[in-house]
Formats: C-alpha cells, sequence, structure tokens
C-alpha cells in the first residue's frame, strides 16, 4: 500500500523535476505545455458541462412529458361509476392526479364537480347519490391537496342523462361524475 | 286476468286535439261495474258546447270503477225518467243510467237537468215505489239516485261535466269523486338545439287544458301543491345549484324559499299549509328538514350519515314518511314529529322509495324495487303486507289522487318516459301518452 503511494507520487513529480530541469530553455514549451494542460482542463470542465445540461435537459423533457400526458389526461373530465356506488374505480386515479396537479398549481382556477346517475331508482334518491359521487371526487382531489376553496359540487341525479337510450350501456354512461372548469 | 286494451277513441273523439295528455285504458274494465250516460238531449241554439254524455262516460271509465256502455250498444236513449225501459237496461246487466237535458237559458248560459236511476230497483219497483210515511202511502222513488239542477257559462262546460261526474262517483261509490283535479308535472324535450328544454306543466286530471307554467334551460323536478291546490313548490338548477322556489299558478310569481349549498330538494307541503319539509344536505348530508313558511325557520328532523330523502306528510301531519339507507339498502322509515321517534315500516324487496300514506292514512304507496325491478306498491299497514300493483318498467315518483281512488306515476314505455295510472287495487292500469318529449314528476292536486 504504503510503496505504491510513493510509486505514484514519483510518477507524478519527475516529469515536473524534468520541466523544472530544462525550464530556462524553452518557455515557449512551457507556454505550450501550459496551454495544452489549460484546453484539458477546460475541455474537462466543458464536458462536465455537457453532461449537466443532458440531465438537464432529460428533466425538462420528462416535465415537459409529464405535463403533456397529464393534460391529455387531463382532457378526461368524466368519472364513471358501478351501480348504485359512488366509489371510485383505480382506473380514474391517474386522471384525478392529473387534475390535481393542475388545481395545486392554478390555485386561482376553480372547477364544478357535478354528480349524475342512471334513470334506476327514484329522482331525489339519485339527487342524493348524485351528490356522494361529486363529493366522493372533491374529496380525492382535497387529499390531494387541492384546496377546498378551488372545488364546488352540483348533484344533477338522473335529471341530465347523456345517453337516453335505456341500454345497459347506456345507464353506465350516465352513472358519472364531471370535472367542469 | 284479461288484458284489454281499449283506445276510448269514441267517446274521445270529438275533443281529441285539445288534449296533449290522452288516457288510454290498458287494463281493468272488464271487471267495472257496467253503466251508462245516456247522451243529454238539448234545447237552445246551435249546438251544445260540449258533449256532456262523452266528458261524464270518460270521467267514470277513468275512475277504473266503472264501465260505460258505448252508445251504440244502448237500447234506448230516455232523456226522462217515465221513458226509461228497466227491463232492456236490466237485461244489459246495466245497474244504473244517467239521464240529462241541456237547456240554453241565456246566451252561453246553459242549465243541466241530470237523473241518476237505479235499473235494479227500478225494475223491482217499476219505476213508482210507494212507502208507509206517517200512516199515508206516498210516492218515494227510491230509484233516483240523484237527480240535480246545474248551471254554467261555455268556457266552464267541461268543468260542469267533471263536477256532474263527482256527484255520480260518490252516489254510486261513496267515495268523493276527484274528477275537477288537475296534475303538474315535468316535461323534457329531448331534440337538440331545444333553448329550454325543462318545462313545468299544469293539465286538468284528464291532460286537458294543459298550461306552460315555466320553462328553464335546467332541470326542474318534484313539484309539490299546496294545500289549497294555488300554489306549487319545485325544485330550480336555473341558477347551477338546487334551490326550492314557490310559485302561485295564478299571479305566476316566484318566491325563492331554500338555496343552502348541496342539495335542496323534495319540497312537501305539511296538510295544513303552515310548513315544508325538504331535503337539505347544508350539514354535509342529505337531512330532512321542516321549514316553518312563516318565518323560515328549520327544524331539524333526521341526523344520520346514511342519505335521508323524499319525505311525505301523514295525513294529520304530525308524522313524517322518508327513505332512509340507513339500514344498508333505502327503506321507508316514519318519524313522529313529536317524540322524533324512528320507526321502519317496509321489509319486502331489495328497497323501497318515494313512499306516501293514502289520504286515510291506511295504507303507503311507494316505488318497490325487488330482483331488480322498480314498481309501484302498496304497504297495508294494518296487516303489513305490501303489494306489488304494476308491471311496467322503471315506475317512479307515484302521486296519489285526494279521493284515494288512484295513483299516476311516471314509467317507461317504448323509450320514452310517459305518466300512468293504476288504481289503489291495481286492477285498472291507464297509460297517459304524451305527444312530445319526456314527461315525469307528476303531483296529483288536492281537492279544489
Amino acid at each position: 500500500m504504503q510503496s505504491s503511494k510513493i510509486i505514484k507520487a514519483l510518477a507524478l513529480a519527475l516529469p515536473i523535476m524534468t520541466l523544472t530541469a530544462c525550464g530556462s530553455t524553452s518557455d515557449a514549451e512551457s507556454q505550450v505545455e501550459t496551454n495544452a494542460a489549460e484546453t484539458a482542463k477546460a475541455e474537462k470542465a466543458n464536458s462536465q458541462d455537457v453532461a449537466v445540461s443532458a440531465i438537464e435537459k432529460e428533466k425538462a423533457f420528462k416535465i415537459q412529458e409529464r405535463k403533456r400526458k397529464q393534460d391529455a389526461l387531463r382532457q378526461n373530465t368524466v368519472i364513471n361509476f358501478e351501480f348504485d356506488q359512488s366509489r371510485i374505480a383505480g382506473e380514474y386515479f391517474e386522471v384525478l392526479e392529473a387534475h390535481a396537479v393542475y388545481l395545486r398549481d392554478n390555485a386561482s382556477v376553480k372547477v364544478v364537480v357535478e354528480g349524475h346517475c342512471d334513470e334506476r331508482g327514484t329522482p331525489e334518491y339519485n339527487i342524493a347519490l348524485g351528490e356522494r359521487r361529486a363529493k366522493a371526487v372533491a374529496r380525492y382531489l382535497e387529499n390531494l391537496g387541492v384546496s377546498s376553496s378551488q372545488i364546488s359540487t352540483v348533484s344533477y341525479g338522473e335529471e341530465k342523462p347523456t345517453d337516453r337510450s335505456r341500454t345497459e350501456a347506456a345507464f353506465a354512461a350516465n352513472r358519472r361524475a364531471i370535472l367542469v372548469y | 286476468m284479461k288484458r284489454i286494451i281499449l283506445l276510448l277513441s269514441l267517446v274521445l273523439s270529438c275533443f281529441q286535439s285539445q288534449a296533449a295528455l290522452e288516457i288510454l285504458i290498458t287494463e281493468g274494465l272488464d271487471t267495472a261495474r257496467p253503466i251508462a250516460i245516456v247522451p243529454f238531449s238539448y234545447e237552445g241554439q246551435g249546438d251544445a258546447p260540449l258533449k256532456l254524455s262523452s266528458i261524464i262516460a270518460a270521467d267514470l271509465a277513468r275512475s277504473g270503477k266503472f264501465n260505460p256502455i258505448a252508445e251504440i250498444n244502448m237500447p234506448q236513449k230516455p232523456n226522462v225518467e217515465s221513458d226509461v225501459d228497466y227491463a232492456a237496461w236490466a237485461g244489459l246487466g246495466v245497474e244504473a243510467i244517467l239521464i240529462g237535458h241541456v237547456k240554453e237559458v241565456a246566451l252561453e248560459q246553459y242549465q243541466v237537468h241530470i237523473t241518476l236511476i237505479d235499473i235494479v230497483r227500478g225494475q223491482i219497483t217499476g219505476g213508482s215505489s210507494k212507502i208507509l210515511s206517517e200512516g199515508q202511502l206516498i210516492e218515494s222513488n227510491d230509484h233516483i239516485m240523484y237527480d240535480a239542477d246545474v248551471t254554467a257559462d261555455a268556457p266552464r262546460f267541461r268543468r260542469l261535466g267533471h263536477h256532474i261526474s263527482d256527484s255520480v262517483f260518490e252516489t254510486l261509490t261513496g267515495i268523493p269523486g276527484a274528477f275537477k283535479t288537475r296534475i303538474a308535472y315535468v316535461q323534457v324535450d329531448v331534440e337538440e338545439g331545444i333553448e329550454q328544454p325543462y318545462k313545468l306543466m299544469v293539465a286538468d286530471y284528464d291532460g286537458y287544458g294543459e298550461r306552460q307554467l315555466l320553462s328553464s334551460q335546467e332541470p326542474l323536478m318534484s313539484p309539490s301543491w299546496s294545500p289549497d291546490a294555488t300554489k306549487l313548490a319545485y325544485v330550480t338548477f336555473e341558477n347551477r345549484q338546487a334551490q326550492i322556489y314557490i310559485q302561485d299558478l295564478y299571479s305566476t310569481a316566484r318566491e325563492m324559499i331554500s338555496s343552502f349549498p348541496g342539495i335542496n330538494g323534495a319540497p312537501q307541503w305539511s296538510p295544513d299549509g303552515t310548513q315544508m319539509a325538504m331535503v337539505l344536505s347544508k350539514d354535509g348530508n342529505p337531512e330532512i328538514y321542516v321549514m316553518n313558511l312563516a318565518s323560515k325557520k328549520l327544524t331539524r328532523v333526521t341526523k344520520h350519515r346514511a342519505i335521508d330523502t323524499e319525505p311525505s306528510w301523514s295525513p294529520d301531519g304530525k308524522k313524517l314518511i322518508f327513505t332512509s339507507e340507513r339500514g344498508g339498502k333505502p327503506q321507508l322509515y316514519s318519524v313522529n314529529l313529536d317524540t322524533m321517534r324512528l320507526k321502519r315500516k317496509t321489509f319486502t324487496g331489495d328497497m323501497n322509495l318515494g313512499g306516501s300514506y293514502t289520504p286515510d292514512g291506511l295504507d303507503l304507496v311507494m316505488v318497490n324495487r325487488t330482483r331488480g325491478n322498480y314498481h309501484i306498491g302498496r304497504l297495508d299497514l294494518t296487516s303489513g303486507s305490501l303489494q306489488v300493483l304494476t308491471k311496467t318498467y322503471l315506475d317512479e315518483s307515484p302521486s296519489i289522487a285526494p279521493n284515494g281512488s288512484m295513483i299516476i306515476y311516471s314509467t317507461l314505455h317504448e323509450g320514452n318516459q310517459v305518466l300512468a295510472l293504476v288504481s289503489l287495487d291495481g286492477r285498472f292500469k291507464a297509460r297517459l301518452p304524451s305527444g312530445s318529449g319526456q314527461v315525469k314528476s307528476p303531483a296529483w292536486s288536492p281537492m279544489q
């Protein structure tokens, strides 16, 4: 261990000693040498800079990509529910996360969460169920850090179906919460 | 049960164009009592404003209790009692006949004389029974069940017909007729591009005289009549949130009575007209409240994290029936407003919603969900037995006629929301197909 360190020190010291020996003879040479060293140093610094900016570019790209993805996700403003249920399905977590990020970043933006139901059950009960759905979405956003002052809810029950064909598919489409900016 | 599809085209054809909601009887005429409304004779200038006998026959057919025989099957058309051939009518199984005479007494002023005759009694006595009174034999005419003179001007002629129907119905059944009542309902025009597709409508119980009270860009819900039938309470979303308004039917003046954050819904006038039961979610989730309409002071009735909704008053105003899912699924509960004590009322089926008391307070009418099907049901509060009354699809919003004879409700027929009728015993069924849009949330007016 000790000996290898000495060898390394010598390896560094020897050329310096040699340079010092013929120092008076060629200033230009040393100048060149120095220049070369400086260039190397500069090059080294430069490559470090390039590496940093690449990481930053990648980071920025990722942010942009994520923003793009979230913007795309935010295009989705409808959350569908199971019959007589107000539980938010896992497939909507990403979408709501995207809305939450946007609302957190834009504190002045307000959103209305509308709750809707299919036509089964009485209109009054569906008003209550629709409110429960709207509030489930509002609570989810609040849990992701959105201020409650940015969110309001309204339940339309079964009064505003998106599809009046009364098929199972229509009922499923009508059981929804909508984020309205 | 034999299903009779009978379009009352004969009796309705003369005034079909005026009715937006025509009544189509789909079931129950075979069990109704046969009677005859003989066309009235007329004395005056030109023609009588309307064919009164047709209006009365249609009313009685729609009551579900009577099956007026067609004019073409009548053995004779008498206008005075002495002309009645009792044997001929009895041979047809007809229980009673109504005869009448219309006389124009002044310009567009009419006097109508009507006589309701018991055919069975008349056949026994030959139309001239005598009883012993204070030692003397006098004419009793006990086969004449009802005999009256009524007058009306031309614009009120239809109402006069309903008035006579009320008298005939009450004489024959002992139950007051409800033929002068009205219904309020919501109509939604679903075609594209209609600016204000939501409409609050009021019409005579048979669909005539339809009038638009309000139209809106946003949903209208839950019309409820004041006990004097002069005002409606309803829910509107016109300001992008639920609000409860009261509107006068005559002045059309409106007053907003409730606009709390969240739900402002299901208004129901107390029987004495001083209070309004409603649903508010201002404290977090839907709860039943009662508002004093003079002071606007609220009394909270329920306190539970589950949904409580659809309050409806007992006839004495001391209790509310409401829907609650505190037991897991929506069921009906009653609450005594003095003691605030609760009692669960329904146990049959997956769910029971939208309950209301019959006018005698002996039954509850509700929407029953059994094996996924929503039908109108009736719960006998004495025996606890629940009878499903309808077989139609997605039945909701039942509203009971003020004489307790019939329920009007909303149902789905051939992909459209329409109104339908069912008698309290489930035997009589009729549909009110609408010419346009979706028709829902019917509310039957009190007696007026």
